[in-house]
């Protein structure tokens, strides 16, 4: 299959590697959350303190606004997005980094958000689909205020059932950003780690070359 | 404006397409906004205040009894609401995945682990999950009987050439993106429970009844609502008793409660396409016509048997024939109606077995076809789309005899053909002129992806000669007017022919209302422009034409109607792959659809449908198949990981042409969901024969497979 298929969360700890960290040896013995995370939410402490099981403070930066919320910790960003902050643009789909509907920018990158924890994405900028639309809504004329790769997906049909949409606007505007004069073969290359059931690929296809060709 | 004095009214007919702005044109969706900003709200996206997450305990074995459940650990969890047995001790769960019990908890991790910890024993017994194998499937295996017409032993032995073809396709599931699930809330007053449900389904107007009949109450008391959806392809008709679960849930605690599949739910329960596998024997002439067709196939879909219908398909009036079936019955969810039920694995088996007698025979398969058309029911159609695909797919200048070439690289063509029925369904839809010009249209209808809301609005439009943005469209309700399930490509046209009657209605009255103020006859006003024309030239605008009608608004009701509306398509497509031996890998390189459709309504969206078609056949010709394990009984690739569909890579070049001759547009308005997604995986496999030389025997053709028929 054409393209690479995975986007590695922008920390390099995925929820798959958080969990085979977390194999049954280390369970047992009381031991470990990965150092990353240790050292992102217990950065005054002394010694490994496992976080959870109950629910802990986090805060989130999502969209240019801080979001505090209280999350057990094994809560990934996509279901901090879409069932505590309703921001459900970012889809379920797979839920294990495969089809990438869950789309979102971490610090400017596109990461599999079922694959983020959302205790892991603190202190990052989370951008998602709504976000998208709303830092353009200011800038752009446009009548629906969507940012013009949304606009382009529109006007190109890189939808149908809608589902996938979101996640790959977010993969499309990442690639975007990243390679601003991409070719058709760069374009399908790059796209894929995103995965639409109803056929929508000529569309996106021609969406992203058209908002290559259009300027940003 | 011409004069036409002797229309009387607005002619129900679909305008002429030389006078259309918007009928047939290319129109983004009206909802695209919505979706690509993530603004379009699904069942899955529902958050309700207070809500409850439902999940479910499963049996992970292929056949097996129960013989305890504990929930004693899931129930003592903090945050866990609801533990439900459903079926306790001594029932038999006849395939994997079968529903055990169901949690409800204030969120969706804890509702997941609490289904997890939900302890059962079982007694595990004796399954088949094998679905390719007569022999290997045992008692599992009915078989059939031979349907003989003709005189099929007489036909062979005269025949010049008989060629063999054995092949077939796997179990595929549709994997919908939207998970299947349901959202309910259950209110009381006054004693009397009424519901709310919102449901991932393509039959808004018609799923109340399962969620009342889980309350035990009328369905006059559920709405329901879909305002989006995440593909269904056939498998989202029902509530399923996920539906039910969350609706009893939700009326026991008082709290709305949310019930989505989990993925691996989703592919092995919800939805699964029968698989389909024959050998076959096709005696020809040495001019290339079909003397016989024999096929003995097998197959299953599910725990209730299976395998192919009559062969051969589309080619049904060769004259001697003989076809044996025999269902295989498997310990797997039931199949459900999976675009274009049956007809993708017929027409693989037909056209496999065609294109081998015309490889046996030496000829260009391209003119073995055309010379058989005689034996479907559309012959003048086949034979002019197979012109037209022939030449966009340049088949002249790169077809090459079957197992001509040697590189590493090969590259092959390959065609099939298909029909469809398509006539659309009973559609209501209600169209409503405010005073001050503002249009509203209802109808109970849903979308899958179709563009329905476009599709109203475009024929509203059309109708009122108005731009579509002044067309409201209100769908996704079982409060609007009923509108039949979309199955069987029967969408598109009834709503749109229902809503032309709504708007033609409504047009009418507007112009009785205005007539005498513009100096002529109602019967000879247009609305062209956001005006209402006379034909001495004097208008009025559209808003001041509806100020006419009074302060109240002007309702119209449209029905289904078969005058605008036309049933039976055909199709041919072609591929070109390219194979590589060493490897076994096939690369789709272009794909043709030509399809006739009758009149389309909008061309964007149809081409879309189209591509979208194509692509599905891609994944069923090289990537997806459902993979059981023997010795558990359960599926192995219950995921998106090994469940494999293409990626935007894999796809080719997909080119699309719409038959737009005058006489297939005044056939009226044909559906297009099942059509194009029924040859893609037969035009691929005989790409793949021709290029390679022997026929890759099972659909996906993945490379292992690929790679054996080299061998062979």
């Amino acid at each position: 299959m054409g393209g690479p298929r995975r986007v590695e969360a922008a920390s390099g700890l995925s929820r798959r590697s958080f969990l085979k960290g977390m194999g049954a040896g280390a369970l047992a013995a009381g031991a470990i959350a990965p150092a990353e995370v240790l050292a992102r939410s217990t950065a005054q402490q002394k010694g490994p303190k496992l976080l959870g099981p109950e629910p802990v403070a986090i805060k989130l930066q999502v969209n240019g606004k801080e979001r505090a919320l209280s999350l057990e910790p094994r809560v990934t960003l996509l279901d901090a997005l879409r069932n505590h902050l309703d921001l459900t643009g970012a889809k379920k789909v797979c839920d294990r980094a495969t089809c990438g509907s869950c789309t979102v920018l971490l610090d400017g990158k596109a990461v599999y958000s079922c694959t983020v924890l959302a205790i892991e994405a603190q202190g990052r900028k989370v951008e998602t689909v709504e976000g998208l639309a709303e830092s353009a809504a200011g800038k752009t004329s446009d009548k629906d205020g969507l940012a013009r790769m949304q606009r382009c997906f529109v006007e190109n049909d890189g939808q149908q059932c809608g589902f996938c949409t979101p996640g790959f606007v977010m993969a499309c505007e990442s690639f975007r950003r990243g390679h601003p004069k991409a070719t058709r073969e760069q374009v399908v290359a790059g796209l894929g780690g995103n995965l639409c059931r109803c056929g929508t690929y000529h569309g996106v296809t021609h969406a992203v070359l058209d908002a290559i060709g259009g300027g940003a | 404006m011409k004069p036409r004095a002797k229309r009387r009214k607005v002619d129900l007919a679909w305008p002429d397409p030389k006078e259309c702005s918007l009928l047939g044109t290319r129109v983004t969706r009206l909802d695209g906004p919505d979706k690509a900003s993530g603004r379009a709200k699904y069942t899955y996206d529902v958050n309700r205040p207070k809500m409850l997450w439902a999940k479910f305990t499963t049996c992970p074995h292929g056949r097996a009894k129960v013989k305890s459940v504990d929930t004693s650990v899931a129930e003592k969890m903090a945050g866990v609401v609801v533990v439900d047995v459903v079926v306790g001790p001594g029932t038999e769960l006849r395939y994997a995945y079968s529903e055990v019990a169901v949690v409800a908890a204030e969120s969706e991790e804890i509702a997941r682990e609490a289904a997890r910890r939900v302890k059962v024993e079982y007694e595990v017994l004796e399954h088949n999950v094998v679905d390719d194998d007569v022999e290997k499937a045992g008692s599992s295996a009915r078989k059939g009987r031979d349907q003989v017409s003709g005189n099929p032993d007489e036909a062979f032995a005269s025949a010049a050439v008989v060629s063999e073809t054995e092949v077939g396709c796997s179990i595929l599931t549709h994997c919908c993106l939207e998970p299947h699930g349901s959202a309910v809330e259950v209110t009381e007053q006054d004693g009397k429970k009424s519901a709310t449900a919102w449901c991932s389904t393509q039959n808004v107007s018609g799923v109340a009844g399962e969620f009342a009949s889980a309350l035990s109450i009328d369905a006059s008391n559920v709405r329901v609502i879909c305002q989006h959806m995440g593909g269904g392809f056939g498998s989202k008709f029902g509530a399923d008793f996920w539906g039910a679960r969350a609706a009893q849930i939700a009326a026991k605690t008082g709290r709305p409660v949310k019930a989505m599949l989990e993925r691996d739910m989703e592919l092995a329960l919800a939805g699964s396409r029968p698989s389909a596998y024959a050998k076959m024997r096709v005696g020809v002439k040495d001019d290339g016509e079909i003397v016989a067709f024999e096929g003995d196939g097998w197959g299953s879909a599910g725990i209730r048997g299976g395998g192919p219908p009559r062969l051969p398909y589309l080619f049904s009036n060769v004259p001697n024939t003989r076809f044996k079936n025999t269902p295989i019955a498997t310990n797997s969810s039931g199949a459900r109606a999976w675009r274009a039920p049956d007809h993708p694995q017929m027409c693989l088996l037909t056209m496999a077995a065609l294109s081998d007698a015309a490889a046996e025979l030496g000829m260009d398969e391209l003119d073995f076809f055309r010379k058989n058309l005689k034996f479907t029911d559309r012959a003048m159609t086949y034979a002019e789309e197979l012109d037209v695909a022939a030449e966009l797919i340049d088949w002249k200048k790169k077809w090459t005899p079957r197992g001509d070439q040697k590189d590493v690289l090969r590259r092959g063509l390959g065609l099939a053909m298909h029909t469809w029925g398509g006539g659309g369904h009973g559609s209501n839809v209600q169209c409503t002129l405010f005073p001050d010009g503002g249009v509203e249209l209802r109808c109970g209808t849903q979308d899958l992806g179709v563009g329905s809301r476009t599709v109203l609005a475009i024929v509203a439009a059309e109708t009122f000669g108005l731009p579509i943005e002044k067309v409201k469209v209100l769908i996704g309700e079982n409060s609007y007017p009923q509108s039949g399930p979309s199955g069987g490509s029967t969408t598109v046209g009834g709503i749109s022919s229902a809503s032309r009657h709504a708007c033609v209605q409504a047009a009418n009255q507007l112009f009785e209302a205005v007539a005498g103020e513009l100096g002529a006859k109602a019967g000879e006003l247009a609305a062209k422009g956001g005006k209402v024309v006379a034909p001495n030239g004097k208008s009025m605008s559209f808003e001041d034409a509806c100020r006419r009608l009074g302060a109240q608004p002007l309702v119209t009701m449209g029905q289904t109607q078969n005058s605008l509306m036309g049933s039976q398509v055909g199709g041919v497509q072609m591929a070109e792959v390219e194979v590589d031996v060493e490897t076994g890998i096939v690369r789709v390189l272009k794909m043709v659809a030509v399809q006739d459709c009758g009149r389309v309504i909008d061309l964007l969206t149809a081409e879309s449908q189209v591509r979208g078609a194509l692509i599905m056949g891609v994944c069923g010709a090289l990537y997806e198949e459902r993979i059981m394990d023997p010795v558990t009984g359960t599926v192995l690739n219950a995921d998106l990981e090994f469940y494999k569909l293409a990626g935007i890579a894999d796809v080719g070049e997909l080119v699309v042409h719409m038959m737009d001759t005058p006489d297939h547009v005044k056939r009226g308005v044909i559906g297009l969901g099942e059509p194009p997604v029924i040859s893609p995986m037969a035009a691929i496999s005989n790409a793949v024969a021709n290029a390679i030389g022997a026929r890759v025997k099972r659909c996906p053709m993945t490379p292992d497979r690929v790679l054996a028929a080299l061998k062979a």
